[in-house]
């Protein structure tokens, strides 16, 4: 499936990030970050592992916190807000996790049907229902309704964990390495998923990973994180047409892959 | 060269004891940060009460087989071991009393939050271990879920108001235990051995015992969600929590149980 050209806001970043830095002990993972994410765009995250890809959405989600910078999500500045409208922001951010982190006790039904009874109080078991069918459709799962996690394959469980977020209708999906461990196949349909969420729910996204060809598939705009900062920022061909040492190995390796 | 060693070792050996001390302190701020956390989340609302239900039934379930079988053997076993020394002064007729007040005073309590400490504290350390090293409690909190409130402080309050249920039916299991040794051996009728198990028991043996299986259930819980809520390292983390749990949460059983003892002796 072609990635359909998608309609993008430059006027309105639903994220915006401003001199991030974040380290670890004495280890500077993020040394100044500056990024925008606009309304609508599917944003690629690219690094080598360990170049701090994973701790910058979770810091954009509220699970890590800064050391510095200032980051405005949806209108509202993380450091100004309360613990009760950071929940209230998650709601509006969905998370897709590297291991999908589906909860292992609870089954499929269950595993959507949670953040939707803990976060909509007054909702009918019928709207519950509709809503866990519609998803559950949304990713190509039906019939898993009553499965269990551990029954589940590698690619199912990043679509049930996907699924799971989309439930609340998120604004800003936040992806962490969609594509590892999954085989070519698998690779090529979570990425259709990725920009099939993209149209259908109307997100914009921040996709993490070293994978290019979900980056290619999948982005409308790649930035290179390199040495705790982002090196080169543009489209697919901007980024990877250099000669910049630091840039091309990654793109040979992958290719040659 | 022995001299320079010797000189060597002895910086070395400082400084491995100041560590483990830094790390030892805190250890314990940690923890009583946490045991905070816990008095602060938990009585205010939204209440998880369906949840702590849930996981008041889980606790019951899992260690119920294992309390009925052991209490029962101990009520038998300290029967049995107390009656020769009891028969040397002809004074077999105070089995029953001696019994109660064995069990009711220490044994009860104490063999159930043993037993819970294993069964409950090494499942909650490694389910919540292995939940925060697979990023479950991540997406709980990503989701709109406080996870300290739906899963910490549910298994705390649960266990603290399942230990002492379970405390006082291994208390009635072990008088069981006792009775069918002593009216195998003195044919004493069970109206006669209840009377004479409730005889010496006093309004401060049942508080008491009621103050220690609560302690020992609050302590099992908070002990096991700690070790697993801050769980680290993947797998090894796990085994690592749940090991943590049930020596940690035994190791203070023993301690507050002296520490108990040694306040209701003043009010006796």
């Amino acid at each position: 499936m072609k990635k359909v050209k998608t309609q993008v806001d430059h006027s309105n970043p639903v994220i915006s990030i401003r001199g991030l830095k974040k380290s670890f002990e004495d280890y500077a993972v993020l040394r100044g970050i500056d990024l925008d994410l606009y309304q609508g765009e599917n944003l690629v995250v690219l690094g080598r592992s360990g170049t701090g890809k994973s701790v910058l959405i979770k810091i954009i989600s509220g699970l890590l916190k800064p050391d510095e910078g200032e980051i405005t999500v949806l209108g509202h500045n993380l450091a100004e807000i309360t613990e009760a409208q950071l929940q209230e922001l998650r709601i509006r951010i969905g998370f897709s996790f590297q291991n999908s982190a589906l909860y292992d006790s609870m089954t499929v039904r269950k595993n959507l049907e949670f953040p939707l009874v803990r976060n909509r109080k007054n909702i009918t078991r019928k709207e519950i229902n509709t809503s866990v069918e519609t998803v559950l459709e949304a990713v190509g799962l039906s019939q898993t309704i009553n499965q269990m996690p551990s029954e589940l394959s590698g690619g199912q469980r990043k679509r049930i964990g996907i699924a799971r977020t989309l439930i609340l209708n998120p604004e800003i999906m936040l992806y962490d390495e969609p594509t590892a461990g999954l085989d070519p196949i698998t690779c090529i349909e979570i990425n259709d998923l990725i920009n099939e969420v993209q149209q259908r729910y109307n997100t914009s996204s921040i996709i993490i990973t070293h994978d290019l060809t979900c980056a290619k598939q999948t982005g409308d705009r790649i930035a290179m994180l390199l040495d705790g900062q982002f090196q080169r920022t543009g489209t697919f061909e901007e980024v990877f047409n250099t000669n910049d040492e630091r840039v091309k190995p990654f793109f040979d390796y992958n290719f040659i892959q | 060269m022995d001299t320079a060693e010797s000189t060597t070792t002895v910086p070395k050996k400082n400084s491995k004891l100041k560590q483990s001390l830094i790390n030892f302190f805190t250890d314990l701020y940690k923890i009583n940060q946490f045991i905070l956390r816990f008095f602060r989340e938990a009585f205010l609302p939204p209440f998880e009460l369906k949840e702590v239900v849930r996981q008041c039934f889980e606790v019951g379930v899992r260690s119920f087989t294992l309390i009925s079988v052991t209490g029962f053997i101990v009520g038998v076993i300290f029967t049995k071991q107390s009656r020769p020394s009891l028969s040397e002064f002809g004074a077999t007729s105070w089995l029953p009393s001696l019994v109660s007040i064995a069990i009711m005073r220490a044994l009860a309590p104490l063999v159930t939050a043993l037993i819970a400490s294993g069964k409950v504290g090494s499942s909650i350390g490694a389910e919540l271990g292995s939940m925060r090293v697979t990023e479950q409690i991540d997406a709980m909190e990503v989701s709109g879920t406080k996870p300290f409130k739906f899963l910490v402080c549910t298994r705390v309050l649960a266990t603290t108001i399942t230990i002492p249920i379970l405390s006082t039916y291994t208390a009635l299991i072990a008088i069981v235990g006792g009775y069918l040794n002593v009216s195998q051996n003195e044919g004493t009728s069970w109206s006669t051995f209840i009377q004479q198990v409730f005889e010496p028991l006093t309004f401060i043996d049942f508080v008491a015992s009621l103050i220690k299986s609560i302690v020992f259930g609050f302590t099992i819980g908070i002990v096991g969600c700690y070790q697993g809520y801050n769980s680290t390292k993947g797998t090894e983390g796990v085994g690592k929590a749940a090991n943590g749990a049930v020596v940690t949460a035994m190791f203070l059983v023993f301690i507050e149980e002296v520490i108990i003892v040694q306040i209701t002796s003043w009010f006796r």
